[in-house]
């Protein structure tokens, strides 16, 4: 290796031009003749052309900063750019104010929005809540001719003060109504078609969906048939006919229509638009397709304007029913999976749902 | 908006003299007429001034390598040169950061730089490579190596700096840390 050494700094001092005389001749020579010789030749000032051209990008780069420390940079920021500096002053100077501006628009506002009940977007404004008072004139002959006439139900003869209509969750004896029909409520009756009345217990509520659960406790109550109807899970389409029953006076009224929009009040996603016509009392009634499946229960209408009533989409029912704990519950609550109404006459479907559904009764 | 910012700046040949003699007064006076420009530039286009800096120092060694590497033949002015290559600089690293093309606002003509960008991305590969192999190395062979190969010091020099008893082990030294070197430099 030592004649690799010797010739590394003999091309060293060739390439820096210490060889002079007979040594620069011989090695230019030696350059000629042994091709092997050049190549490494040419390598190593390749390298060493390599490593000052570090040497010179380093040294550059340091001048440059040196020159770089010595500007002032925010001089010439200012200089090219100035706008920003100009839109930040502005700011500091005028924010306090702008703070203040802002918070006064809030306040006005919120304040306007407030006042004109913006906010409280309450259905009870815009939609009538349908559940009926019993004036005393209205109080039923009904209920006492069949107090006389059939053995004698348990319940009051007492027409109570507001009224709705419930229908059965199961044969068992659950019922499911609205919230606001049974709301504020000493004591709650349900009535069926044939007049009898039963004491009933309140078991759920959920006032968001407005939907109330209850369970017939009177001990005259016999359970009844399995049900005829289903509960839909899905939403049902715009412009399905349906029809309702319910309790707008002392006896079931058929009512029909079909769906008119998705949602509800103002959006309302909970509900379906139906053009139906509805009178109070009707709250609580199912809302049925026409294979017989249960997709809503009526709950309300809007005021000053025809034609457009609410239902609760049947799914919340489910939901409302779910959410019951059934530890709680003295008997299981199922809910009917099988649908006997498919392809009846309204005739018959009717006939068939009468002993379902409740005059609900609230003193 | 475009508003085109004044200067007293040198004149081109001069400039280009300057640089083939290592003139640090027009490094100076180079840096100091078109700073702005690219300060500019990239301001404008979502950077800041330390951006700046680094583009355009960049753009100066592309200068100089393109200068010093012979040949050099002026095209267009040493400003729209500059300025294009920052321009390039800025939006590839724009791109790069956003990972979506993107519109910049120009305040000056530009010309086609690629070809040197390409020359300069090669020569940035071989630089950064031979950082890394220097700083591998250690010392004392880093500063030997530097001493000898770029601030040209002789042999003498470096003998009496590092204490060696004669010019011989001196040069031995110097052999054993370049083939070091080489070695470093070629298997990154």
């Amino acid at each position: 290796m030592k004649s690799d050494l010797e010739l590394m700094n003999l091309i060293d001092a060739y390439l820096k031009g210490e060889l002079a005389g007979s040594e620069l001749s011989d090695f230019e020579q030696k350059r000629i003749s042994d091709p092997s010789f050049d190549l490494k030749v040419v390598e190593h000032q390749n390298f060493i052309l390599n490593l000052s051209e570090y040497g010179s990008r380093v040294k550059l780069s340091s001048d440059m900063n040196v020159i770089h420390e010595s500007l002032d940079i925010q001089a010439i920021k200012d200089e090219v750019a100035p706008e920003a500096p100009r839109v930040i002053r502005l700011w500091k100077k005028y924010r306090i104010s702008t703070a203040i501006a802002a918070t006064v628009a809030l306040i006005a506002v919120s304040g306007t929005l407030l006042s004109t009940g913006y906010f409280s977007k309450s259905i009870s404004t815009n939609v009538n809540l349908l559940r009926r008072e019993i004036n005393s004139i209205k109080r039923s002959q009904n209920a006492l001719i069949k107090n006389i006439n059939d053995k004698p139900a348990k319940g009051p003869s007492d027409p109570g003060e507001y009224g709705g209509t419930g229908f059965a969750l199961s044969s068992n004896g659950y019922v499911v109504t609205n919230f606001h029909v049974i709301k504020g409520a000493d004591s709650v009756y349900v009535q069926n078609s044939g007049g009898e009345s039963f004491k009933v217990k309140l078991i759920y509520i959920d006032p968001a969906y407005d939907l109330a659960v209850l369970q017939i406790t009177d001990p005259g109550f016999e359970k009844l048939a399995s049900l005829p109807y289903t509960f839909k899970k899905a939403a049902s389409d715009v412009g399905e006919d349906v029809f309702t029953i319910g309790f707008p006076r002392d006896e079931q009224v058929l009512g029909k229509g079909y769906v008119s929009a998705k949602n509800g009040f103002a959006g309302d996603t909970v509900a379906y638009q139906v053009s139906i016509p509805v009178n109070p009392g009707n709250s609580g009634g199912p809302l049925l397709d026409n294979l017989g499946n249960v997709i809503g229960i009526i709950n309300g209408k809007q005021a000053l304007l025809d034609g457009a009533a609410f239902a609760i989409k049947s799914s919340y029912i489910l939901k409302s029913i779910e959410a019951i704990p059934q530890d709680s519950l003295d008997e299981k609550l199922v809910v009917n999976k099988r649908n006997t109404l498919a392809g009846l006459s309204r005739k018959e479907q009717f006939k068939k749902l009468e002993p379902y559904i409740y005059m609900v009764k609230v003193y | 908006m475009k508003k085109e910012l004044k200067s007293s700046a040198p004149a081109d040949s001069e400039i280009v003299l300057g640089i083939l003699n290592d003139s640090k007064e027009t490094l100076s006076r180079l840096y100091t007429s078109y700073f702005p420009m690219v300060l500019q530039l990239v301001l404008k286009n979502n950077g800041n001034e330390d951006d700046a800096k680094d583009v355009f120092q960049e753009s100066i060694i592309v200068l100089y390598n393109k200068v010093k590497g012979g040949n050099f033949e002026l095209n267009s002015k040493l400003k729209t040169f500059l300025y294009s290559v920052c321009r390039r600089l800025w939006l590839k690293r724009l791109n790069e950061q956003s990972k979506t093309r993107r519109n910049i606002q120009d305040f000056s003509d530009i010309i086609a730089v690629e070809d040197d960008l390409e020359k300069h991305e090669e020569k940035d590969r071989q630089f950064e490579m031979m950082e890394l192999a220097l700083n591998q190395l250690g010392e004392p062979c880093k500063t030997i190596i530097e001493d000898y190969y770029i601030q040209n010091r002789s042999m003498q020099e470096i003998c009496e700096k590092f204490g060696y008893t004669n010019a011989d082990n001196a040069k031995t030294q110097k052999y054993k840390c370049l083939q070091r070197l080489k070695k470093l430099f070629f298997q990154t």
